[in-house]
């Protein structure tokens, strides 16, 4: 079988891969790009924990072949921090410690960053409903939740 | 397994057309993804529709609002022109899956998908949508109802696939909604779903009425006994009854891990008054 040659922009740099047609996006940042932020945890769009953006549309990377990136801008979690400057939801997930295995957290970090840019004042029912396809088994998500909450505030002060 | 993006319609039909063993259309895939992985499906030759224009658009026509078979449900949401001219089938839409779903799923792929609880369908279905379904030789508009022939199963040929779906355009006075019961808050599939659409006169006497219950059948139900109950009436709380118990009467659900059979029976037509009321509020311009 031939493998498909895409380009695309991954955290804002130019990326490119060889892929099989049925390689999801996950497997191809994972196994081969080497970005193992993004994890697997059912492969079937239930979880989350794979979450990445597509042209600034929150999406679960499992559910996406990798040839579909062709001259899209991916953004993973590893673009969330500045260098060594954490992102301020990864500072409020560390001060509220808002995980426990660390699983699901680059999912929730994903998409908390993409509620916040759609919405940068939620309510607490909006933070629960948008990170309903997030799941995790440790924390109970109050601390997420309010690590959430807090970083918003904290960002509408920047 | 090939992957192909064609740019236009013709193309991707051709690709359709010319597949050696099965092709799949992909749109948002959150469906089908999840079938290839779980071995349900193995499709020779998978067509990426998202980079046809037509598809992606959501654009007025004279005779409604076309909505492309691979635009997803969050670009729906955030299109205020729908959102108010078919508000049912914009909130349909929005209770499947989670914000990453959201972020892909599509109407044409919730309708080709062919599950019998898929949210969008007695929406789209209530509102008299129509599919534009695109082959070789010919295009031809089907409602939406005509397309799923049973679960999984759908009246497309081969070489034929949903190039967009027209939301037909509301009378004056005109209201949708469409309400689901799942037994938590969010991501779950229905149990039993309503969408109703009404019209009313200067009056406020219902002139036009289509009641469609979900997930209590292999495929939608159209409840004619329903509309009937509201037509020619204001519709009051004994109209509304009475389209709960034609509902009630036509679900012919199943028994299963997710609810039983007297359950479903029971709580369609809750969902229908209920979804009828607030189809009422909205045809009379409140919300």
């Amino acid at each position: 079988m031939s493998q498909i040659h895409v380009s695309t922009t991954i955290n804002g740099d130019q990326a490119e891969f060889l892929c099989d047609a049925d390689e999801t996006l996950l497997d191809v940042l994972r196994d081969r790009l080497g970005l193992t932020g993004s994890k697997e945890g059912c492969g079937t769009g239930d979880c989350g924990a794979c979450s990445v953006t597509v042209d600034g549309r929150l999406v679960c990377s499992c559910l996406m072949l990798g040839a579909e990136a062709e001259g899209r801008e991916i953004g993973t979690i590893e673009g969330l921090a500045n260098g060594d400057e954490l992102h301020p939801l990864q500072t409020k997930f560390l001060e509220h410690a808002a995980l426990q295995c660390g699983i699901c957290t680059p999912g929730f970090l994903v998409a908390a960053k993409s509620l916040l840019e759609h919405n940068p004042k939620p309510t607490e029912t909006e933070v629960r409903y948008w990170l309903a396809g997030n799941l995790c088994r440790c924390t109970g998500y109050d601390k997420i939740v309010r690590a959430v909450m807090d970083a918003a505030k904290e960002m509408r002060k920047a | 397994m090939r992957f192909e993006s064609p740019q236009t319609t013709k193309d991707a039909v051709a690709l359709l057309a010319g597949a050696k063993g099965k092709g799949r259309v992909l749109a948002g895939g959150t469906d089908l993804l999840v079938q290839m992985k779980s071995g349900m499906a193995a499709p020779d030759v998978i067509v990426d529709i998202k980079r046809i224009p037509a598809m992606k658009s959501i654009k007025a026509e004279k005779d409604g609002m076309r909505v492309g078979a691979a635009v997803a449900s969050a670009e729906m949401a955030e299109h205020a022109a729908l959102a108010k001219g078919w508000p049912g089938v914009v909130e349909a839409a929005d209770l499947i899956g989670s914000t990453q779903i959201q972020g892909r799923a599509t109407l044409a792929g919730n309708l080709c998908n062919g599950s019998p609880a898929a949210d969008s369908v007695p929406a789209m279905a209530a509102i008299g949508a129509k599919a534009r379904v695109v082959g070789p030789k010919k295009r031809r508009d089907v409602l939406v109802e005509k397309i799923v022939t049973g679960p999984g199963k759908i009246s497309l040929a081969k070489d034929e696939l949903i190039e967009s779906i027209l939301l037909p355009k509301r009378p004056p006075r005109s209201g949708d909604a469409y309400l689901r019961f799942i037994p938590r808050t969010e991501m779950d599939i229905a149990v039993a779903g309503a969408a109703v659409s009404l019209t009313l006169d200067t009056k406020g006497v219902c002139t036009d009425a289509r009641v469609i219950i979900g997930a209590v059948g292999p495929r939608i139900i159209d409840v004619k006994d329903g509309a009937k109950a509201l037509i020619g009436t204001k519709v009051d709380k004994a109209a509304l009854k009475a389209m709960e118990a034609a509902c009630s009467a036509a679900a012919t659900p199943i028994d299963d891990k997710r609810g039983t059979k007297e359950f479903r029976k029971h709580v369609v037509g809750v969902l229908a008054r209920r979804a009828g009321q607030i189809a009422l509020k909205r045809a009379k311009g409140s919300k």
